[in-house]
């Protein structure tokens, strides 16, 4: 995955980060709120939305289960309708891919669908490398590259910033991109929104390459879907010369059929709203309109592995709705940047650890990033047992034993022990309730605890005692 | 009718008030409650920490001390929601104890077919649906059902009800400063109902939010559902009863 997040602290530092960041919390807490009870509203409007959800997660799983085929097919299909496919096994071979594409044209600047695919393998980065400029053009996409930030937010990567701290990126940083921001901007939504347009426009216009990703691909016609409400995705997508989409090989759907499920419930899930705004869709390329020439990457970098993986597979189903991210009230208080990568979020906290393996600090402590309140799984439109995965990705970071858990091993262990010994674990609670008088306030190895709460007291006699004197 | 409690680990060791609520409570609705001292812990923070060798043998334990009862009841929602929604990855023999568990409150309402249990408790209550009752049990409206019950009670409802108060096990130690926002967040909430007791059904979070509330001194005290229901006009509940 991208070097952009190379050498992030694990997630309980840079968590303590955030939550001292007043600001920060009020963005989110904000943002989340409102658009979660805009979710709500829209979810609860389908009477079917159990049965959609249902059918969406069945959908995934029998692709998954077939993958290799439907990968065949898709290729056939694209290749049939004049389009070129690529198949890349990582993201350094992805990069070279798409940088050499774009060489071959003879062009130096390339416009961007916003995309996670591209995030994930860093290719904005690979690209500066070989003198290549890409434009992000979504707009909150625009605001994370004007200001040199990372996005914290799968769907609304800018979610971390208020409006004001916008209008100040927009004042300093859109003229050293291209066309500056109109004097005297404001932070009035509108006004930003029209800035970044005004910013946009020369550049879709410019434009001879496009880069996107997709939410979807059909295999039966080698149709791509993207879905996006801003607009700038229909631009890219028709005006250049050269289109080229990298897509996980994960979002592959065998029909139309299929894909109509997930265009019910993606927008609602995400955006809240009934139907998505610009759903652009190109099989190949054609004569006289849109790009004449199209290549699809498609992406592995580590998916056939989660795919060995019968628990951890699930997160294959996932099709980015960022549900799961606006409900969880970790991702509420920690925000995006802690989760060290481009998938923050209960889906990140289970998708960056087998995409990028465990062997890092902060990918080793992203299972643990979270209290298993279930608030993601109950909203996940493809019915991914976030918490399920979680506990299955501790289990192996247990098995595999880093350094920092031997303490916890041996704790565990003498856990487990005591209390498969009931006669042992009654006299320990004995002991421990009558010299509760002795016991400090703040013991050694509870400050994680008595930190920021205080320990309960413990009571005269244990339940096992009381019930042996008024009952047996 | 006969039953086994399942008082859970933590009742056992730190809240033995709320274990005996419980067998008050089950008593004065006739009854009988069987205590199987072979039980310890249910193997839940073992299993979600990543441990699931550890907690196998707790779970065989908790299958063997529970062996030919119909009934175990516990109350907490979420040593219910272990055994029922994860035993079953333990074999069969332990999945097959899911079906005979029983969280207090589906006991009271779907065994029993009460909701007024006789309790008289005159203070002004908000109540906290934990997250494994509330999403892994389904326990829906039948805590707020059984509070709106009892005489004296004044029901409140809680803010953002549904939100996590941030315990979740070793969460609360390996996550301090998320947990103890999540915590805070939640007391303020329920400072803001005016109400006299935070009422829960999971001394897991109980301990969690009352390590909270008298850190910040907030002016509600942390109480199990178990010890409201189980005081009566006869018998009221004290702040010091049972101790």
């Amino acid at each position: 995955m991208s070097g952009v997040f190379v050498g992030m602290p694990a997630f309980p530092e840079a968590a303590r980060t955030a939550v001292a960041d007043a600001t920060l919390r009020s963005n989110l807490r904000h943002a989340t709120h409102t658009i979660r009870d805009k979710r709500a509203r829209a979810v609860a409007e389908l009477a079917d939305w159990v049965e959609l959800r249902e059918a969406g997660r069945r959908i995934k799983e029998q692709t998954l289960r077939h993958l290799d085929r439907h990968l065949l097919r898709l290729e056939e299909s694209v290749t049939g309708a004049g389009g070129t496919v690529h198949w890349a096994a990582d993201a350094e071979e992805a990069n070279r891919i798409v940088a050499d594409l774009v060489r071959a044209t003879g062009e130096t600047e390339v416009v961007k669908v916003k995309s996670m695919a591209t995030q994930e393998i860093g290719l904005n980065e690979a690209l500066a490398a070989e003198g290549i400029r890409a434009y992000e053009t979504d707009l909150a996409e625009l605001i994370v590259q004007l200001g040199d930030d990372r996005p914290s937010h799968i769907l609304v990567p800018a979610i971390h910033r208020n409006r004001g701290e916008i209008r100040d990126v927009f004042r300093s940083e859109m003229g050293k991109w291209g066309r500056p921001a109109p004097d005297g901007l404001t932070d009035a939504p509108a006004e930003l929104a029209e800035a970044a347009r005004l910013h946009l426009r020369e550049k879709f216009l410019r434009a001879k390459v496009g880069i996107s990703g997709a939410n979807f691909m059909v295999a039966e016609t080698g149709t791509l879907v993207v879905v996006e409400s801003e607009g700038n995705g229909r631009m890219c997508l028709t005006l250049p010369e050269t289109l080229i989409s990298v897509v996980g090989i994960e979002k592959v759907v065998p029909s139309w059929r299929d894909l109509e499920v997930f265009l019910q419930t993606l927008p609602r899930s995400s955006t809240a709203e009934r139907m998505n705004p610009y759903t652009s869709m190109w099989t190949g390329t054609s004569d006289d309109d849109g790009p004449s020439a199209f290549h699809l990457v498609l992406l592995d970098a580590g998916r056939t592995d989660v795919l060995a993986d019968e628990t951890g597979r699930q997160a294959l189903r996932c099709i980015r709705c960022s549900a799961c991210l606006n409900v969880c009230p970790v991702y509420e208080r920690a925000g995006g940047h802690a989760y060290g990568s481009v998938y923050p979020g209960p889906i990140g906290a289970i998708l960056t650890p087998q995409l990028r393996g465990t062997a890092s600090g902060i990918d080793a402590s992203l299972p643990y990033a979270s209290s298993l309140c279930g608030a993601c799984y109950e909203v996940c439109p493809v019915a991914i047992d976030i918490p399920e995965v979680l506990v299955h990705l501790r289990e192996r970071i247990v098995e595999r034993g880093g350094p920092g858990h031997r303490r916890e091993r041996a704790t565990m262990k003498a856990a487990g022990w005591v209390l498969d010994h009931p006669s042992l674990l009654a006299a320990g609670e004995r002991l421990a309730t009558r010299t509760r008088a002795l016991h400090p306030r703040n013991p050694p190895g509870a400050r994680a605890w008595t930190e920021s709460r205080d320990l309960p007291e413990l009571p005269a006699e244990p339940f096992r005692d009381w019930w042996r004197k008024n009952r047996t | 009718m006969r039953v086994a409690l399942f008082v859970t680990c933590l009742n056992d060791a730190v809240f033995p008030k709320t274990a005996v609520a419980t067998v008050r409570l089950l008593e004065r609705l006739g009854v009988q409650v069987d205590f199987p001292s072979g039980q310890t812990c249910c193997g839940q923070p073992l299993f979600t920490t990543g441990y699931r060798a550890r907690a196998a043998p707790l779970v065989r334990r908790t299958v063997r001390a529970f062996e030919g009862y119909e009934y175990v009841v516990t109350p907490s929602g979420s040593c219910a929601a272990m055994v029922r929604t994860h035993y079953g990855r333990f074999g069969p023999e332990a999945a097959e104890l899911g079906p005979r568990t029983y969280e207090l409150t589906e006991f009271l309402v779907d065994v029993l077919g009460v909701t007024d249990v006789g309790a008289y408790f005159p203070y002004k209550v908000t109540y906290h649906p934990s997250c494994h009752g509330l999403r892994l049990l389904g326990l829906g409206d039948r805590p707020r059902r059984l509070l709106g019950a009892v005489k004296g009670l004044e029901l409140v409802e809680l803010p953002g009800a549904e939100e996590c108060c941030g315990f979740g096990g070793t969460f609360a130690v390996k996550n301090p400063d998320v947990s103890a926002a999540m915590d805070a967040d939640k007391v303020r909430s329920a400072v803001s109902t005016g109400g006299d007791v935070l009422c829960g059904a999971d001394s897991s979070c109980l301990m969690h939010l009352g390590g909270m509330l008298r850190r910040l001194s907030a002016p509600l005290r942390e109480l199990h559902l178990a010890e409201i229901l189980a005081g009566t006009e006869e018998d009221p509940w004290r702040e010091e009863s049972g101790r």
